[in-house]
This record gives structure tokens, sequence and C-alpha cells, in this order.
């Protein structure tokens, strides 16, 4: 394989997972080198450790791609119990199914990297916030919890380091913004999954007003590779400046849908047309979605952008959680923003006013224009609301996710939607 | 009136969280998996069993889609309408499902056999259309495959 | 202070406040929904966004909510901007898509934040054009009108009626662009401060119901600022009339006593005002007679008679002060039992002669630990619970200024404190709704409750009295409270007169006290049972009985009662007793009761509405009522007796003309009065431009057509005597004196939100000082301690020891006379602890007959789990349940 990486492709991540799919037990993952980075690790110091995965450039997985070891050195280290580590697995961003395989098939992998993380911020209880459609994960986290339990990985004076560690499973009971960290926190705490006021961040108040750190589960997992095999090694896997692996997915009318680890920053054309087997017979590509629903729209002209977070950006986009959907020549665009903004509608916790009535404004306008009701003026409208739902418009980062699709559609797509209002029909 | 196994159940999931009403999610579950859903009745039950009030804990309850607080059939199909469903046109497999049952979303077959409803992307784009039947989940599925599936739960 | 550059001009500012209301403070009409002065910002509504800039340099900045920014030295901020203003026009926009237009018809229009927000946004055209959302409304009960179209989510209700007055019964359900405010299932609403939601909802979602009976506009209505009469504390209220009825009660904000709110009882108790049991006019023998002809055949009477006169403790000063002067000092009694007066006096002379401070109950929400002896304060003080329930977070809020969180940011403020509680202690006969909250309760007859404050007050200073055998469990509770009280910087400490021992305020007094010698920031706080009881008993006078006594010797043959319903001071047997004995019975009063059916004279006395006068609160400050509007035949108590007075020759009462030369000779004369006349302006103050204060709001039509159906030429408007105001919308529209605030109005604020402009800062006094005069401060004369430490309480086989139960709606007088309150009105009952009603084979329900007190009543059994054993609780004041002398021994009889 022609790489400038490396000879061989590493998937730290996902290279153990089985063929039938069947989770790896504690013995299956002990067998290929499983919790010895935990080992290694409990000679560490808490800072020691922080350092090591700041050093390694990681950034989280969970969309934002925020330093996960500078996110860590915000806990404070001195302050009394409890202290929580949380992973979250509440997967729901539409069009985003890689944290699923993890969690499916490599569950001690997981605990693992939880028990790292916790010990880093020295957090003495931890949960895993799975998304309640998970049952099969449930199963295996379960199950892996309790092995991890009685082989002492878990609980008390953990492998004789004098560390303590309690680990939950929690599946939520659907809402999407579950996954913004301070309304997961607050779904915890049994309450309605509305965000929090930040300052504070959840590192110095989070879950019932104590430090918390939340990771999503893909950044976790790459956290025992790292303390196994170090900081650089881990810089070294990715492409580009930003670090690591990344599991990418592709959905739409493609000919092979699917998710693979691959290094950082392997183009869009390489996922669509190597990984995912080109564009389905009779179907062109017109855009993509690089990293689910609340990202916005790349094009033919990004086909060579690379995926890792600073180049998306760069592009106009965002890298979210790098599973693609592609939005082909057969498919309105506008049904297409119909269907996201739909979705958003009815997810938005209507905590904050532009949120709340702005987008089922916005969905209601798509779908006038989508059944040919809409007027030229909507789309001044659709577009007051890009800017008007912006970030640090509305109270938490729900909304302003909402608009990239719609943003970057009237941008690339406008003739679409010009043609639905000038006609009166939908073309497609 | 909660059942024993309710109570034990519920009992459990106060003793992982510091005060009664953090359980009150776990609560409405436990209650939920052994009732389909949380009558009126339920929802008072549970509250006076958290010491909370059936205001605050509906307030948390109606938040939530999986919290039925309207009856369901036996079995809740799930139909997947996010986007890679929709670009892979579950909308005919939606409008299959609602001429076999003969009925809507937020509606229950006459036999009190299933409720369809909506619902956001299930986490299986890469096999879209996708639905769940309770704990099942059916991925790639076409619309002649639905009579089979939907044997299975009778 | 630090300096803030709002659209390029340097301010002087506070720092530590948000911007939102540093803005306010600073005069700018910067729009809001969301916050609010008493709940803090939880930035939902995104209505107050503004310009922010990094520096001088920047000068694309950024859209913040100002009221989640805290201020900062050198902060370039713009409320111009033109990003912000779209941004702020956007949101009434949005909002604008699912609110009804149905202002011609709400209850809210014309004081409605949500319109003159939309006016200030600018807000004008519609672009939205699918349909709107409905909800289902819900029917509360009698007090507040649900109409949820109306909602804009901004979710001060829940935050009001949960996170800041403790109710469970509201709340927020579903999402998205669903979410509804209300109950689980329709019903009444179970807070005793629901009234607030209708001036906390911005809009016509939550709705004052009494006023829905007899709707006004605000601006139709005629206001004057008046005081509640329904308890000790002396909330400041508006009061509104129109065509003679009093239509609605609002809150005054007053930033010492009751803030931003009020209780249901102060809100909806007014009914009685307009209930057709008022005396209206003049009667002799049943007969109505004509005013001057009254006057002058009274004066005959009292002239030929030796009389008396029969104060109360919910008239005036200058009511009290007048009959007072028309009998004789010798002459006058204040017209409570002997044990109401006792208890009164008592308080009052730990307030004026203790050793500690009465704080005001904005301190009291300030204190870090509280101890309640006595005291069922939800139902006998409602405003002080409310004040109680904010002192519980200002210990946790300590962890919240550790992270530096202002704590005006209430989201986050509340996310850390989560359920921590800071230290309360609730000694109470019987559970109270304070409960909730408390650190540990304590269940027993009030000789145990005193001896447990004798116990702390001990613990505290040893050289307090100390006491023996207290159970081991009292001795625990005693040690943890003084503990706490100790560890605390400003602790209260709350009891009062309501449940009737002298021993339980001792030990309070004991315990605050104890506690001031080691801690100067210690606070007493006593509640007594009538809004003007402080008043009379400094003004001085004999007890009832001494006139009963007086009567039955024949010493006197007349008596005046002045405004009291001797039947709630004395038992029915002793008090016919006396009125038949008595040849003449004057009675003036405003309503009928008992008493008033035994006067051969009734004499029409203005009720608080239809008079001004001055009442002194249970911190001794004193607060003078104006008159709302005039009534026909109707007077103030004071201006008939001093016109008696003057008719009968009494050279004291003769120069009396108006409301100043009676106060003035108030203030000369008794030295504990002295400077009362400055409690407010007299009547010929003006404002700056010669014209007086109005008591209406600007209408552009003119005066008004009221009339125009009798007659088209408007008739001249009556003349205030005893203020500065006009009873019309005549006068100058500015800012009045603090104390003389007849509606909150600012050009663009029509609704009560216009308050943020009356005051100096938001959340501070009124311009000028907050109204009224503290008439004394602990003199601290009475420095030792009280050292009759009570008897523990023994039951009694066969016998229960009877103990008075408090209900908001129901123990006092005036306000259950109303339609809306007797709506609420418990129906009487006999509380018993279940152990008792075992031994006793009674179940929950059962018919019983109580004697007490030499009288027999036949009431249904309730049980209770707190209560203990061998007491019993009778509810005060509830229809059926006439005067008991408590406590005493009672006994119960099957009816069986
Ligand atoms: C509306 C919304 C939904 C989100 N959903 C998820 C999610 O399902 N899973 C996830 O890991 N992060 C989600 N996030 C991001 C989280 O808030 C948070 O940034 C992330 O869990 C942090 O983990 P990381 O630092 O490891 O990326 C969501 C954010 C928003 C605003
Ligand atoms: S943007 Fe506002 S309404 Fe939307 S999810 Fe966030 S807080 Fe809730
Ligand atoms: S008042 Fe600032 S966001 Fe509502």
């Amino acid at each position: 394989m022609e790489r400038g990486w490396g000879e061989v492709m590493e998937r730290p991540l996902t290279q153990h997972i089985r063929k039938d799919g069947r989770p790896l037990t504690l013995k299956e993952y002990e067998a290929v080198g499983g919790y010895q980075a935990l080992r290694k690790m409990l000679k560490l110091t808490p800072k020691e450790v922080q350092t090591l995965v700041k050093d390694s450039n990681l950034r989280g997985r969970g969309g934002a791609g925020f330093s996960t070891g500078l996110k860590w050195s915000f806990v404070p280290l001195d302050t009394p119990k409890p202290k929580y580590l949380i992973t979250n697995a509440d997967e729901m961003e539409p069009g985003t199914f890689k944290d699923r395989i993890l969690l499916e098939s490599t569950p001690h992998q997981l605990i693992e990297g939880m028990i790292i993380a916790a010990y880093a911020i020295q957090a003495n209880i931890s949960y895993v916030y799975l998304r309640w459609a998970y049952k099969t994960a449930a199963q295996a986290i379960l199950s892996a919890i309790d092995e991890a339990m009685a082989k002492g990985y878990l609980g008390n004076n953990i492998l004789g380091s004098g560390y303590d560690l309690e680990m939950h499973l929690h599946t939520g009971v659907g809402r999407y913004m579950c996954g913004e960290e301070t309304a997961l926190l607050n779904s915890l705490e049994g309450k309605r999954a509305t965000p929090r006021a930040k300052p504070p961040f959840p590192q110095v108040s989070g879950l019932y007003g104590r430090p918390t750190i939340v990771n999503n589960v893909e950044t976790l997992c790459c956290l025992p590779h790292i303390v196994n095999k170090g900081a650089e090694w881990f810089q070294k896997l990715s492409l580009t400046g930003d670090a690591g692996t990344k599991l990418y997915g592709v959905s739409g009318k493609v000919k092979k849908p699917g998710a693979w680890e691959l290094p950082m920053g392997v183009t869009l054309r390489e996922l669509i047309e190597e990984h995912a087997g080109g564009m389905q017979d009779g179907f062109k590509f017109r855009g993509a979605l690089p990293g689910g629903a609340s990202t916005d729209f790349l094009v033919e002209e990004h086909l060579d952008v690379k995926m890792d977070y600073t180049s998306v950006a760069a592009a106009g986009s965002r890298l979210g959680t790098g599973t693609v959907v592609i939005l082909d020549d057969k498919t309105c665009p506008v049904g297409f923003v119909e269907n996201l903004e739909h979705f958003f509608a009815q997810e938005s916790c209507g905590f904050c006013t532009p949120c709340r009535e702005g987008l089922p404004w916005v969905e209601k306008i798509l779908s006038a224009i989508d059944s040919g009701e809409g007027k030229i003026n909507d789309l001044k409208l659709l577009e007051h609301h890009t800017k008007f739902l912006g970030p640090g418009n509305t109270f938490c980062a729900f909304a302003p996710g909402a608009m990239e699709p719609l943003q970057s559609a009237l941008k690339y797509f406008r003739a679409d939607f010009e043609k639905h209002i000038h006609e009166h029909r939908c073309p497609y | 009136m909660l059942s024993s196994e309710e109570i034990l159940e519920i009992k459990h999931a106060i003793k992982l969280v510091p005060y009664k009403k953090a359980a009150s999610v776990e609560a409405l579950k436990v209650v939920q998996e052994h009732r389909r859903w949380i009558s009126d009745e339920s929802l008072r039950d549970v509250a006076k069993f958290l010491e909370m009030s059936p205001e605050e804990l509906d307030s948390v309850a109606t938040f939530y889609n999986m919290i039925f607080r309207k009856e369901v059939g036996k079995h809740v199909i799930l139909v997947c309408d996010s986007i890679s469903c929709w670009v892979m046109g579950y909308e005919k497999l939606r409008d299959q499902l609602f001429n076999r049952l003969g009925i809507k979303y937020g509606e229950t077959t006459h036999d009190g056999l299933f409720t369809v409803l909506p619902n956001c992307c299930l986490g299986t784009c890469d096999c879209a259309p996708a639905l769940m039947i309770d704990h099942d989940l059916y991925r790639n599925v076409k619309a002649e495959e639905l009579n089979q599936i939907l044997e299975k739960y009778k | 202070m630090v300096t803030i550059y709002i659209d390029h001009k340097p301010y002087t500012v506070n720092p530590g406040k948000n911007l939102l209301e540093t803005c306010l403070t600073l005069g700018f009409d910067l729009p809001y929904f969301c916050w609010h002065p008493a709940l803090g910002s939880v930035g939902a509504c995104r209505q107050c966004a503004i310009k922010m800039f990094r520096d001088g340099d920047d000068k694309q900045g950024r859209l913040v909510m100002s009221c989640m920014e805290p201020v900062a030295n050198n902060q370039r901020i713009s409320i111009m901007d033109p990003m912000a203003v779209d941004f702020r026009e956007g949101v009434i926009e949005w909002l604008m898509t699912n609110h009804p237009h149905d202002c011609a018809v709400c209850d809210e229009g014309g004081s409605c934040h949500l319109q003159d927000m939309t006016v200030m946004t600018g807000h004008a055209y519609r672009r939205f054009t699918f349909k709107k959302r409905t909800h289902v409304n819900q029917d509360l009960g009698p007090f507040i009108n649900h109409e949820m179209n109306r909602c804009i989510q901004c979710y001060r209700c829940v935050r009001f009626y949960k996170d800041y007055a403790g109710g469970e019964d509201l709340d927020v359900f579903a999402s998205k662009s669903n979410v509804y405010f209300g109950r689980s299932e329709p019903g009444i609403l179970e807070s005793e401060f629901s009234g607030n939601l209708s001036e906390v909802c911005p809009t016509g979602v939550f709705t004052d119901k009494t006023l829905k009976q007899h709707y006004t506009r605000k601006w139709d209505l005629t206001m004057a600022p008046t005081i509640c009469q329904h308890c000790s504390l002396g909330c400041n209220i508006i009061a509104g009339e129109r065509y003679g009825d009093l239509r609605m009660i609002a809150n005054r904000y007053h930033g010492e006593i009751n803030g931003y709110f009020i209780c249901d009882r102060g809100r909806f108790g007014y009914e009685f005002v307009n209930s057709p049991n008022r005396i209206l006019q003049p009667q002799h023998m049943g007969q109505p007679i004509d005013s001057d002809k009254a006057i002058n055949e009274i004066s005959e009477l009292i002239k030929q008679s030796n009389v008396i006169g029969i104060g109360s403790p919910r008239a005036s000063l200058e009511s009290n002060y007048a009959l007072k002067k028309l009998v004789g000092d010798s002459n006058f009694y204040k017209g409570v039992s002997k044990q109401e007066q006792a208890l009164t006096e008592l308080a009052v002379s730990i307030l004026k002669e203790g050793t500690v401070r009465t704080p005001s109950m904005k301190e009291t929400e300030k204190a870090d630990a509280v101890f309640i002896l006595g005291e069922d304060l939800t139902n006998t003080a409602p405003m002080l619970a409310l004040a109680v329930r904010q002192s519980v977070k200002q210990q946790p809020m300590q962890e919240v200024n550790k992270l530096a969180v202002p704590e005006w940011n209430d989201a986050a403020a509340r996310e850390i404190i989560q359920d921590k509680k800071g230290p309360l202690f609730v000694a109470t006969v019987a559970e109270t709704k304070l409960d909730t909250i408390a650190s540990k309760t304590f269940r027993a007859a009030p000789q145990d409750i005193a001896r447990l404050g004798f116990a702390v007050a001990n613990l505290i200073d040893s050289s307090a009295p100390n006491l023996s055998n207290l159970s081991e469990e009292e001795k625990t509770l005693a040690e943890l409270i003084a503990k706490s009280l100790l560890a605390s910087e400003r602790p209260v400490i709350i009891s009062g007169t309501s449940c009737q021992s002298d021993s339980v305020l001792k030990a309070a007094a004991n315990v605050a006290s104890a506690l001031q010698k080691r801690n100067k920031n210690t606070g007493i706080v006593l509640t007594l049972p009538e809004c003007n009881s402080v008043g009379l008993s400094v003004m001085g006078g004999l007890a009832l009985h001494d006139a009963f006594e007086k009567v039955k010797n024949s010493k006197a043959d007349a008596v005046i009662i002045l405004e009291n319903d001797l039947y709630r001071h004395g038992s029915a047997k002793v008090v016919d007793a006396f009125l038949s004995k008595c040849k003449s019975v004057i009675v003036i009063d405003h309503s009928q009761h008992a008493t008033t059916t035994k006067g051969q004279w009734l004499i029409p006395a203005g009720t608080f509405a239809e008079a001004d006068g001055t009442l002194v609160n249970n911190e001794g400050r004193a607060q003078r009522f104006f008159q709302v509007y005039e009534k026909a035949n109707v007077k103030e108590s004071w201006r008939w007796l001093s016109s008696i007075g003057s008719a009968a020759g009494n050279a004291i009462m003769q120069p009396w003309k108006n409301f100043d030369s009676i106060t003035a000779a108030l203030s000369q004369e008794e030295k504990n009065f002295n400077g009362i006349e400055k409690v407010s302006l007299s009547a010929d103050f003006r404002m700056h431009d010669g014209q007086r204060v109005p008591r209406e709001p600007h209408r552009y039509s003119g005066r008004t057509s009221m009339l125009a159906n009798v007659a088209v030429s408007e008739p001249k408007p009556p003349e205030d005597l005893d203020s500065g105001m006009s009873y019309t919308m005549e006068g100058t529209r500015a800012l009045p004196p603090s104390s003389m605030i007849p509606f909150f109005w600012s050009p663009g604020w029509n609704s009560v939100q216009s308050v943020n402009k009356y005051q100096e800062e938001v959340g501070a006094a009124l311009r000028g000082g907050d109204p009224g005069i503290r008439l004394f401060e602990a003199s601290g004369k009475q420095s030792s301690y009280f050292t009759n430490v009570p008897e523990k309480f023994k039951p009694v086989e066969n016998k229960l020891w009877g103990v008075p139960i408090h209900h908001i709606f129901g123990s006092e007088e005036l306000s259950a006379k109303g339609a809306a309150v007797s709506n609420r009105v418990p129906l009487p009952y006999l509380l018993l602890s279940k152990e008792d009603a075992a031994k006793l084979k009674l179940t929950e329900g059962e018919a019983i007959e109580f004697e007490i007190d030499e009288q027999g009543f036949k009431l249904p059994v309730k049980l209770c789990a707190t209560i203990s054993t061998g007491v019993a609780g009778l509810p005060v004041g509830l229809p059926g349940l006439s005067f008991i002398e408590l406590s005493s021994w009672g006994v119960i009889r099957s009816l069986k």
C-alpha cells in the first residue's frame, strides 16, 4: 500500500474486533495485550498521565475536537471526592454509527480507557451514559464491567494501587440533547435534559455539582494505546497534524456503506471511492455532510479535503463525528435539509427562544418549499435563521449545529431551492 | 400500586444515587419495563415512592421520547426517520407498515399488538433503512420483508 | 466601582452585577423576559442580547446575553449596535409566532410586559404564515386563571413557584416548541404564594382570577399605596378601585419588607371590602340614620354616660388614639384577650427592651442559620416563611462564591447547590410546610418547645438558666442547634405569639440574647396576631377583661367598640354578659360580625381601602396606608371619633381637621410615637410643579366618562384632605416620593416590571429610601435572661391539652370574609395524634365533642402523624370555632 506514514496500516482501536461481532471477553482482550496499559499507567502520577495525553495531541472524538489532555487539566486535582468520569455513549447524531461498533465489540477497551481517564483526574465514580437503543452494547458493557470488577480492574484498590473506581452503566430514555455534555449531566441526575450554563464548566461543577469529565467513547478507546505506545506513536498514526486514527463512516447511496478505522486525515475522496466502493450505479455525488447532521455540506470541490479537524474546518465545515452522509444527484437537497431540520425541531429541548421557536419555523418553511408552496422571500427568512441561530445566540450548541447543513445548502444548492419555488413543485 | 418486583428494582436504582429523586428516570424505566407505559396512576405511585410531587416527576417523564405517557401496544415499532434512512427511502417502508397495520404514527392496532412511532437515527446508518421492534433491531429492511418480520410478534 | 463603556460612553458602576441589571439601573431600556430581579438569570429567552467588544480595537464584537455577563472593568458593550437591535426584534418575532393576537381580550393587556417589550424592540410585521400551536388550559382554583396559549416559555413561573417559593405542584412538561407550564392535572394551586404568578408571568398566562370577576384595565383603576392588613408583617401593596369596588391588590415593592412578592392571603383577601355584609350607613337600633344626626346623638350620649372605649389591633394608630382621647386614657382598653395582651406585651418588650435587634425580612432572607420556635410561619406570617426559604440557600451559596460564580447566575448556582440546604430548625406543635427544607424538626407541646429553646440558650451561654430532665433526643437536638447557630454568621431566631405560650417567647429571647453575646449579628423576629398589634401594644391601655369587670361592677355603662369583634377575644358567655350589661353599645366597624349584631349604634368605618392610617408591623416599623377611594357615608374611624369628640366639646380633638393634625397630636403627646408624622409626607405636599400625585394612570382620553350615563358634565372629583394625592389622573406624571407610589409606570413600561425605574439600583431600596420608620430598636434595657423554665409537658389521662393551629385562609378574620379566600377555608376539626386517636378508638373524620374552656365543640377528628400525644390541635378562627382561651385542658366525648 502506498502511504506516507508507515508500512502497515495500524488500526489500534478496531484491529481485534471479532468477525462474528461478539464482544471480546476479558480473557480475549487480555490475550491481545488488554489492561497492560492500566498496569503501566498506575505507576504514573495523574499529572503524568495528563501530560502524556496532552502530548499525544488527542482531540475529543465527540465532535468538537477539543484537546482531551487540556480538558482534563481543568479538573482540580486536590478537591475532595466525589469526582466523576462519564463516557458519552449517547450517539444519536443522525448519520453517526461509530461508537456503536466500539461499544458492541470491545467493551473492555472502553473500560480500560475509562479507568485511565478517571485516574488522570482522580475520579472515583464513573458512568457509561449509553443510548437506550443500543441493547447489544448494554449487554456487552454490563458483563465487561462485571468481569473487570471480578478481576480487580475496577472497585477498591485497583491492582493494589490504592486507587478506587466505581463504574455504572446508565441507559438513557431517548433525547438527542442527552449527548450535549451538560444536558447529559442533568439527565443522569434524573432531571430534564436541558443544558446548563457555562461557566462553570463541568470540570469544576458537573454531576451533582462536582468536578466531572465527559468524554466520547472513541476518545476513551484511544487511551490504552497512547499509554502503551506513547504520545509520539499516536501522533504518527495520523497523516496530518491531528493525531491518531479515526473511525470514519459513510452512508447514503454508495456501494459499500460502512465504517473503518483509518489514519486521521484521509481524504473524503478516498473514503467514498476506496472504502465505500464509490457511488452506486446511476447516482452521482453532489455533496456530503462530513460528520453527522450538524455539519456543513462539503461538495465536489472539497473531495480532496483531508478529513481531520483542521482541514475540514478550513473547508468551511466541521469534522464532527467523521461519519459522512452522502447527498446524491437523485435526492432532493431541499428534502434532505427538511429531514434534518425536522429532526432538530423535534429534538430541541425547548429552553431557549431561538431554537424552540426558530427551528419549527425553519422546518415549516422548508416543508412549504418542498411541497411547492414556497415564496421567494422564504429564502431570506431561512438565511435570517442561519444567522440568528448562530453560535452564542442560543443557549447551547444544538441550534447552531442545526443551522450548519442549512446555511451550506443555501450556498451550494440555492438553484434547487429556487427551482422549487418557481416551479411550485419538487423537481425530484 | 407498585409491585414488589418493581419496588425492589427501584430501590436498587436509588442505592446508586445520592438522593432519591436522582433515580427518577431509572424508576420510570423500571415501571415501563413491567407495564409498557406510565399511566397517571403509575406516575403518582412512582412519585410517591421517590418523595417527589407528580408534577416534578411528570416534568421529567414528558421530556423524554422513550417514556410513554400514553398507552402503547404489546410491541412498539420504531421507524427510523433520520437522514440516512430517508436517503435510502424509509418512507416506502413506513407507508407499507401503515398500510399493513392500518394505523399511523402514534396509533395502536385494534388488537393492541402494535404501536408505531417515528424515531431518530438508530445508529445503523450504513444499513439503512432500519427499524426497531421492542429490543430487536432490523437493518436494511426491505418493504417486502415486513410481513415476515411482523409475523414473529404475533 | 468600575468603569464600563456603553455605546462609547463611560459609566461608573457597581461590579458584581450582571450587565442587564446594570443597564437597567443606569436607566437604559433593555428588554428581557426570563431574568427577574429576585430570581436571577438563566439565559433562556435571549431577549437581552447586546454586543460586547474585546477591546477598543474590536469593531466586530459578538452578541452576548447581558443577563449572563458579569460586569468587568473597562468592558465595552453596545445596546444600540444594529445586530443587537435586530436580534432583539427577532426574538420577539419568534415569540410572536405562537403568541395569540388576543391583546384586546387579554387580562394582561395594557400592563403587559410582552406588549411593552414588543413595542420596545419595534417588531410590528408578521412574517410567520403558519398555524400557531395551541394548548388546553387548566382550572387552577379560585385565585389564578390559566391561559397557556399566551405562554412565551420564559420559565419564570416554575422558577418562582418551585425554585423560589418551594411549591411542588406546578412544573414544566414536554419539550421543544410544545413545553407546557401547569399542573400534572387541573386542580387548586397549593402554594400560598401562587398569586405572584400573575406578576411574575410577563404575559397573560397566569392572571388574577378575582380581578377577572370584575375586570378592569390597569389604566382604568384608581390606585393608592397601602399596607396589607392580614398579618403583622406589614407587606406593602397597591390597591385598585373602579366604580366603588376594590378590584385588585398588587405587590408594592419594598426593599426591606416584601420585596417583589406578597402572599395569597394578602393578594386575594381584599374581597371583604366588596362584601354585601359591609356596614355602609350609620344605624341606630337597626335603622339608618343621617351621619350628622348620629354624631350629635352619640356625642350627647357619651356626655351623659360613663363611657369606655375598646380599641383594636386591626385598627390604625390614629383610630385607636382618637378613641383613647375621646374616652380618656383611663377608659381605654386594648380589646384583646388577656392572653393575647400578655403575649403581645411580652413580645414587644423583647423587641424594644431586649438586647437583640429585629432584622427586616430582607435581612432574614440573608440569615445563614434559622431557629423557629412555635410558629407555623406559612400560616401565621406567610411572607416570613418565604424569606426563610431563601435563607437556607445562604450557606450552600458559599460554595457558589468559591467557584467565582455570581449569585445572580441562578442557572449555575442551582446546579452547584443541588439539594444542599443551610441550617434551619423548626420546633412546632405539628408539621409545617417548612419541614421539607428543615435540617431537623421537633414536634412537641409548647412547654417542651420552650424547654428545647431554654436548653439551646444554656448550651450557647452557660449563664442562661439551665434545666434538667431533658430526654436524650432533646439534648442531642439542642446541641446540634446550638452548634449550628454558633457556627453561623447571621443567625436569626424566629418565634411569635401564635402558639400562645409565653414560655416559648421567653425561650426564643434567651436563645437570641445568648447568641448575641457571642455574635453581634444575631437577629430575633417575632410574629404577632394582627396588622397593628405592635402599634396598639405600644400605645398602651388596659386589658379587655378589666373593661368587662368595670361594666360588671357598674363603673361604666356605655362602650365604644372600635373595629373589633369581641367574640374573637372572649368567650361568648363573657362577651354576651358584658354587652347586655352595657346600656349603650356603639360599634364602629366596616363589616358585620357577631359584635355588630349587638350594637345599638353602628358606625360605618372605612376599610383600609377607604381610609388613611398608620400601622406598626412586627419589626416596629410604622407605615402609612393611603385611602384608595372615597365611599359615601363611610369614613375612617378616627374621623368619626374626632367628629363625635368635637361635638362633645373635647378640647383636644376639636383642632383635628385631617390626618396630619391627628398624627401631629399623637407624635407630640405620646413619646413612643415621636416623629410618627414623618412616616409620610403632609397633605400639602406637592410635586416639583405644584401638582398632586395622581392615583390614576394617564389616559389620553381625558378624565373618564365613567358617569356619563348619569350626567354628561363630569362631577368635581373629591378632594383629598389627608394626602398630596389626587383621586384622578390629574397631577404630575413623574416619579412620586417612595411612600406615595400609587402604581408602577414609566414611559414604555406599563407592566409592573417598571418597578426597576423606581429603585436606586435593581433590587435595592426605592429611590429616596424605602418608606416607613422603625419606631424603636432593641434598647438592651432588659439584658437579663428569662428564668422561669416551664415544667415538662405531662399528658393527663383522659384529657387533651388544647393548642392552636393556624390556617393562612380562615384563621384571619377579614380575608376569610371574601369569596375567593372563603373557598379555601377548611372545615373545622380537632387534630389528634394517631396514638391518642387509637387509644380513644377514634377514626379519621369521626365526629366528637370537645369540651374546653367551658365550651363544647362538635368537630370531626383529623389524625396527625406529627402532633405529640396528649395534645389536641384546634384550628383558630375557622367557622364554628369561637374564641377559646388556650392553652388549657379539654375533654373528648364520643358522639357514638
Ligand atoms: C446537541 C449536542 C449533541 C451531542 N451529542 C453527542 C453524542 O451523542 N456523543 C458524544 O460523544 N458527544 C456529543 N456531543 C458533544 C458533547 O457535548 C461533548 O463535547 C463530548 O461528549 C465531549 O467528549 P470528547 O471531548 O471526548 O469529544 C453533543 C453536543 C451537542 C451540542
Ligand atoms: S439551543 Fe436552546 S432550546 Fe435548543 S437545545 Fe440548546 S438550549 Fe435547548
Ligand atoms: S433576560 Fe437575558 S436571556 Fe432572558
